[in-house]
């Protein structure tokens, strides 16, 4: 950092004319050598502040508040409650407490399966079209279709596919296929989890193929040339090779893939609409009933506090265990 | 270094908490008349699309702007935003100075302080209390409170029937009892055709229903002082008979448990089904391409011989207009309020939009003489009652209108349906209700 502000008034020193210098000397006395990229980082600052912490602080804030309709209208004199908002979410043996464990199961199921099959056939489409084809550019940009999609139009046009009486799905798998005896229901009851599973993969393994296609290209061709020598087939390359040499990239993709889909809001709200079915109540939309519908804000903040600290903590053991492995390893 | 960076997190601190402490709260203060020559309101999507509400406001926003030169700005929102639009607008004070809401939500907005009440200098200032009619002001407010909004269009439920239908089947009357419903259903289903369409994956007309059959039963879902009951013998009773048009009469489609952007009333208008129960259905079935001769409309059934409140063939259902406390043109939003309400404006609006006036004196006018319209008229006037006027309203929509579509989601399943299951799932919304 240091070095790098010096080269820059290094620069400016010799293009700046003259008679500027005197200026710039005294403000340099007045604020100290250290101040400069503080006040170049200042907009930036202030924007983070405004934008990312006050949010962020005022949400903690109202989760020890009992913030319902009564008093939204001036919040701050909504009544402090402690920790009761908190002790109601994890009473799992009352209701409240029940269903949020129930939605974080479910979550938890969702995020694992989404993300392992995401990154399998991420993994799998990448190294088909590792190697140069007729049309491979063709079929990776076909790949990155979802990716480029709306997520509105795209889960819309999910929702009608998965329609009972009328949609593309049934039609295919009972009218002709013959696959089932009777038209199965996909947005309500226990199917709507695998139809919710089927959109977030569908949405979000072509960032695994893009990740990992990107990550491919820096594997040098010779240990590859090298392998085949020694006589080592497909499999034993890819397991040898290829999945090592990806592990930094797997690294943060896992990463990122587990919490944009533990957060997912879009889908299953643009799928299911306010109430989603128990079996895929997701809970970003479980937090949205809990404060929107049922206007009482102070619960579903706390909800969403207990949501940030366990999103922090997996995160946190992820990087160590990971961190020290990679340690163990050099 | 290390005082360094405890002062630097200290300054950090205290700014989010002022920047914080300066976000919260909107303005509490009551309204002015400080900005007299705007107003901006926000209407509901009462047409077939928030272009076709535009093009039926905007020439009578003109004419309010010649009367009285104020220039109304005009927003049309969907239902999905509405409510969450609202309650955007009153946690930060910034709203507009005129709104519409769900009547249903009345209690609920008034319990936030936000909205204008209209005690009876407020009403003399709008034409008087008496022009409207007494249920739909009963649907205004909490009882016993100024009500929060007054209210604008009307409608009610009605039991639609395909003429044709019926009569193929056999069938001369339509039903005046459940009984006699369930027993011309099964006459009319029949191969892909059933004799009720219900928008089952739809929470608020499950819960409509399911008050209008608590009224039967002898419950509102509420007891006297305001708590919720939602798991009562009365109430159970209600809800399986709902769900039983799916699960033991099947008489409604497996299917319909996800309706949910109105395909029940296509079903109907299609002759796919043969009955619908449905709010001011004569303009979407128009859409549809039903013409009014192929329908009838009645009253929902009730019990037979059932008088008072058992005898509710419906809600009370509706929009109503409400003035945002805090407004900057007081006095303008009251007369804009007055403008919307009078005789010639309430036959205007409501003539256009198929629903009926809450204004007494512009009911008699011929627009609404219509065998539809005045079938549910009489259901306003007669049999309507107000789904509970209480502040947890809101929530009592949102728990019981997704029980109820977990049940028929579990009915259309094949899953049994009894009353230990309806019981179990109504006893969950119960609990999920706030203690105090």
């Amino acid at each position: 950092m240091p070095e790098k502000v010096i080269d820059r008034q290094a620069v400016g020193k010799e293009a700046a004319p003259q008679g500027a210098a005197p200026a710039r000397r005294r403000f340099r006395e007045k604020f100290g050598r250290g101040a400069l990229p503080y006040l170049l980082l200042l907009p930036a600052l202030l924007a983070e502040l405004l934008i990312h912490l006050v949010p962020m602080v005022t949400g903690i804030v109202m989760a020890f508040k009992q913030l319902t309709q009564f008093f939204i209208r001036d919040w701050s004199s909504a009544p402090w409650s402690g920790l009761d908002n908190f002790k109601v979410a994890l009473e799992f043996n009352a209701p409240v407490g029940k269903a949020l464990l129930h939605s974080f199961w479910v979550t938890c199921m969702f995020t694992v399966l989404s993300v392992g099959l995401s990154w399998l056939i991420g993994v799998t489409a990448s190294v088909f079209t590792q190697d140069a084809f007729r049309g491979r550019g063709l079929l990776r940009a076909a790949f990155m279709l979802p990716y480029a999609l709306p997520v509105f139009a795209a889960v819309i046009t999910w929702s009608f596919m998965f329609q009972r009486d009328t949609g593309l799905i049934n039609h295919v798998l009972h009218d002709q296929l013959h696959l089932t005896s009777d038209k199965p229901f996909w947005l309500i009851g226990d199917n709507s989890f695998w139809a919710l599973l089927t959109v977030s993969v569908w949405k979000s393994w072509p960032f695994a193929f893009l990740t990992l296609t990107a990550g491919l290209q820096n594997i040098p061709r010779e240990l590859y040339e090298a392998a085949a020598l020694d006589g080592a087939g497909v499999w034993q390359q890819i397991r040898r090779i290829t999945l090592p040499s990806l592990r930094p990239v797997n690294l943060v993709l896992v990463l990122v893939l587990f919490l944009w889909t533990f957060n997912d809001f879009n889908t299953p709200f643009v799928l299911f609409g306010k109430s989603a079915p128990q079996a895929a109540d997701l809970i970003s939309i479980h937090i949205y009933q809990s404060s929107f519908i049922t206007w009482n804000f102070g619960q579903g903040s706390a909800m969403s506090v207990l949501l940030l600290l366990f999103l922090l903590l997996v995160t946190a053991v992820y990087l160590f265990a990971t961190n020290r492995r990679r340690g163990d390893a050099e | 270094m290390r005082t360094h960076r405890i002062s630097a997190a200290l300054a950090l601190t205290a700014a989010i908490v002022l920047t914080a402490s300066a976000c919260g709260g909107g303005d509490s203060g009551g309204g002015s008349n400080s900005s007299p020559k705007t107003l901006t309101y926000w209407a509901s999507n009462q047409g077939s699309s928030l272009e076709n509400d535009k093009q039926v406001l905007e020439p009578e926003l003109k004419k309010f702007e010649q009367q009285t030169g104020i220039k109304v700005n005009l927003e049309v929102i969907p239902w999905s935003d509405l409510l969450n639009r609202i309650l955007a607008a009153t946690a930060s004070g910034q709203g507009p100075d005129v709104l519409n809401i769900g009547n249903t939500w009345s209690a609920s907005l008034q319990a936030t302080g936000a909205l204008l009440p209209f005690d009876q200098a407020t009403f003399d200032k709008i034409g008087g209390k008496d022009r409207f009619l007494e249920s739909t002001i009963a649907s205004a407010g909490a009882k016993g409170k100024d009500p929060a909004a007054v209210p604008l269009y009307s409608m009610a439920y009605g039991l639609y029937y395909n003429k044709k239908l019926f009569q193929a089947a056999g069938i001369a009357n339509p039903p005046a009892t459940w009984e006699e419903l369930v027993q011309d259903g099964k006459k009319l289903t029949g191969g892909d055709k059933y004799g009720l369409a219900i928008e089952g994956g739809n929470v608020s007309e499950n819960v409509h229903h399911a008050f209008t059959l608590g009224m039967q039963h002898g419950t509102g879902f509420y007891d006297a002082s305001g708590k919720p009951q939602f798991d009562s013998p009365e109430a159970v009773a209600a809800v399986k008979q709902y769900v039983d048009f799916i699960a033991n009469d099947k008489i409604a489609a497996p299917g319909n448990a996800e309706y949910a952007a109105n395909q029940s009333v296509t079903d109907f208008a299609t002759g796919k089904a043969a009955m619908l129960m449905w709010q001011s259905a004569g303009a979407n079935l128009k859409s549809h391409g039903m013409n009014p001769d192929d329908y009838g409309v009645v009253p929902v059934p009730a019990p037979a011989g059932a008088t008072g409140d058992k005898a509710t063939t419906s809600m009370v259902a509706g929009i109503n207009m409400a003035v945002f406390k805090n407004t900057k043109n007081l006095d303008g939003a009251l007369n804009f309020v007055k403008f919307m309400t009078s005789d010639e404006e309430q036959k205007t609006l409501n003539g256009t939009y198929g629903s009926l006036p809450p204004v007494k004196a512009a009911q008699s006018d011929a627009a609404f003489a219509t065998p539809e319209l005045q079938t549910l008229a009489g259901v306003l006037q007669k049999s309507a009652a107000p789904l509970p006027q209480v502040p947890t309203e809101s929530q009592f929509e949102t728990l019981i209108g997704t029980a109820v579509k977990n049940l028929l989601a579990s009915a259309a399943a094949g899953k049994p349906v009894t009353e230990a299951t309806v019981k179990d799932e109504l006893s969950k919304a119960q609990q999920q209700m706030p203690a105090s």
